[in-house]
């Protein structure tokens, strides 16, 4: 017999993951998971991402079916990737579709950081891929919700192609004149940060965002030289000339509308309905 | 579990002791009967190196592939510059930040046609390596790349990368001049290119460092070469919280050559001398300068828009995908 029963949370609050302050969850889910007290921009379930960005039920979701065969037969990973899929609902760490932001058509992918660190393997990389041309098809602009540790090392090499096949379907929205936009959302690193997500037209980020190429050999070394405490932050990355804004989650729905109107202006499915 | 690959070579290198006095024994040797028995001895040792390194370089698992893949002594991007190509010029501009030595680039000849040069160069001793970063180029490395990328396209001249990198840098100052995006800069750069590009992977292909500058139509591999998207030592690391387990993490990260070619990933795997690519530097070479003559022939056929359209569909059909 445990000495302490653990104390079941009480589903009114939630404690911050900021400033640590128990808050109320009507007020925090109003806020659209933003601390009102120290505005630490929680992270999204991809569910909570199609709702404070795009308009009420436009949102389908395309290739949802699509997922990983554990190519090289790696250790354990079969067991974690159906435990992910048991735990999230989603089949793999990203999802795209199509939706409207002030009526306006957006193809769109959303990584989901709680399937397995947002890792982009076959099927992430497959997914952005296909939103990237998507865009291409349907002549609209294309946004995507950036939030990975990196590449998923359960599919070896093939997980380091995705960076190649990502970054040619930005080539091809870039030769077709399709905007591209994408939102660094906490954490934004590595193997997605060096490819689709940092040669984007324009380049958000929620405030605060983990965002950088290196994890644990950098810090060690950021403990040694000298470096700004918000090292690897949205600040930092925008300080550097990496960023183009860093935008509050209250305001990202308004600027993306704006800026894939005004990049979009000569697209057919642009045009506001 | 070896940490070295100088430790599976120790029966080697006892033999070639062995050779070399029984060599010395021969010359000061007067008596021709007795020469001939010396030499006689000395040809049956070199056959037994030659076989040793045959059946034992055939068997090597993944970690002994990553340390062979990691020998000091394997040739270096500038040596096979060296060997295959002539009147290189470095040039070291990338006209935004400094000089990275980590990558060597520039205009030479290969077969007489003009080209462009651009591959990782790691550094033979403590100097070298300290000024070459140990082959981990920063942000200004793939800036210099973009630029060669550049004037290839403007002259129409075929690329050639080598690639040989334990990664990118992971510095601080690379992580504030832009790493990841000169990395994704440089990619795109070369899925833009109407010219034909052969990537060979000479040493380490070591993740996003490496697939900075092998966005290729044909990438090749040399047979004890490797390729992986994270060091088995990494991975090992955070996977199992254990670093020492990085020969397992080798094997299930299937980043030989053999399994890059199994998984259609490169086009073709270069066998090497046995023992490695350093135990007859000329042969390897040669092997190297064969490969790439017979893609770049093939490549030539097509046209700069088919070459950009190829490559696309190369780098697009890669992933292992289920479903509807
Ligand atoms: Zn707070």
């Amino acid at each position: 017999m445990p000495l302490r029963k653990a104390q079941a949370p009480n589903p009114n609050f939630i404690q911050c993951k900021g400033c640590k302050k128990t808050l109320f969850v009507a007020d925090f889910e109003a806020n659209l998971r933003v601390c009102p007290n120290c505005d630490h921009h929680h992270r999204l379930t991809w569910q909570q991402r199609v709702e404070v960005t795009f308009d009420i039920n436009s949102f389908t979701e395309l290739d949802a079916d699509l997922y990983s065969g554990d190519p090289l037969q790696f250790p354990e990973y079969e067991e974690k990737y159906l435990q992910a899929q048991t735990k999230s609902g989603m089949k793999d760490s990203l999802v795209t579709g199509t939706g409207t932001i002030d009526g306006q058509l957006i193809s769109a992918a959303i990584a989901d950081f709680h399937f397995m660190g947002g890792s982009m393997g076959s099927v992430n990389g497959e997914k952005v891929a296909r939103a990237l041309e998507r865009g291409v098809e349907l002549q609209c602009p294309v946004v995507i919700f950036c939030a990975s540790g990196g590449a998923r090392m359960q599919e070896g090499l093939l997980s380091l192609m995705q960076m190649a096949k990502t970054t040619a379907a930005v080539d091809k929205c870039r030769q077709n004149g399709i905007p591209y936009i994408a939102v660094f959302t906490d954490p934004t690193m590595a193997g997605v940060l060096a490819s689709y997500a940092s040669i984007a037209d324009v380049i958000l980020a929620e405030p605060k965002a983990l965002i950088g190429f290196a994890g644990a050999r950098v810090s060690a070394q950021a403990q040694v030289l000298k470096i700004p405490d918000d090292f690897q932050t949205a600040e930092f990355v925008l300080r550097s000339g990496m960023l183009d804004r860093i935008v509050h989650r209250k305001e990202m729905k308004a600027t993306l509308g704006n800026l894939c109107s005004i990049l979009g202006h000569r697209l057919t499915a642009g045009a506001k309905s | 579990m070896a940490n070295s690959w100088k430790e599976w070579e120790k029966p080697v290198l006892d033999l070639e002791e062995g050779v070399s006095k029984l060599k010395a024994l021969a010359d000061k040797e007067t008596d021709a009967i007795k020469r001939e028995a010396l030499e006689t001895r000395i040809e049956e040792f070199e056959k037994r190196i030659e076989n040793f390194l045959e059946v034992r370089y055939s068997r090597l698992g993944p970690w002994e592939q990553v340390l062979l893949a990691r020998a000091d002594p394997r040739p270096y991007t500038l040596d096979y510059i060296q060997t295959l190509f002539t009147d290189f010029t470095e040039l070291d501009g990338d006209r935004r930040y400094g000089a990275d030595h980590a990558i060597v680039a520039g205009p030479a000849r290969f077969n007489g046609q003009s080209v462009i040069i651009v591959g990782h160069q790691k550094g033979r001793n403590i100097q070298e390596r300290a000024q070459r970063n140990f082959a981990m180029a920063k942000p200004e490395g793939y800036r210099k790349a973009i630029r060669m990328f550049e004037m290839a396209e403007r002259f129409r001249m075929p690329v050639i990368t080598f690639i040989d990198t334990p990664a990118a840098d992971p510095g601080v100052e690379s992580e504030s001049r832009g790493i990841s995006e000169a990395i994704a800069a440089s990619m795109l750069k070369m899925f833009e290119l109407t010219v034909p590009i052969v990537s060979v992977v000479i040493g380490e292909g070591g993740s996003g460092g490496a697939i900075g500058i092998a966005i290729a139509n044909r990438v090749l591999m040399q047979e004890h070469s490797v390729y992986s998207v994270i060091p088995p030592e990494g991975c090992a690391a955070i996977l199992w919280r254990d670093p020492a387990k990085k020969a397992q993490a080798a094997a299930a990260l299937k980043l030989t050559s053999d399994s890059a070619l199994e998984l259609g990933l490169v086009e073709q795997v270069l066998k090497e001398p046995f023992g490695g690519a350093h135990r007859n530097p000329a042969e390897a070479a040669q092997i190297v300068r064969d490969a790439i003559t017979t893609h770049l022939t093939e490549l030539q056929k097509l046209t700069g828009e088919q070459l950009r359209q190829h490559r696309y569909d190369r780098f697009r059909a890669f992933g292992h995908v289920l479903g509807p």
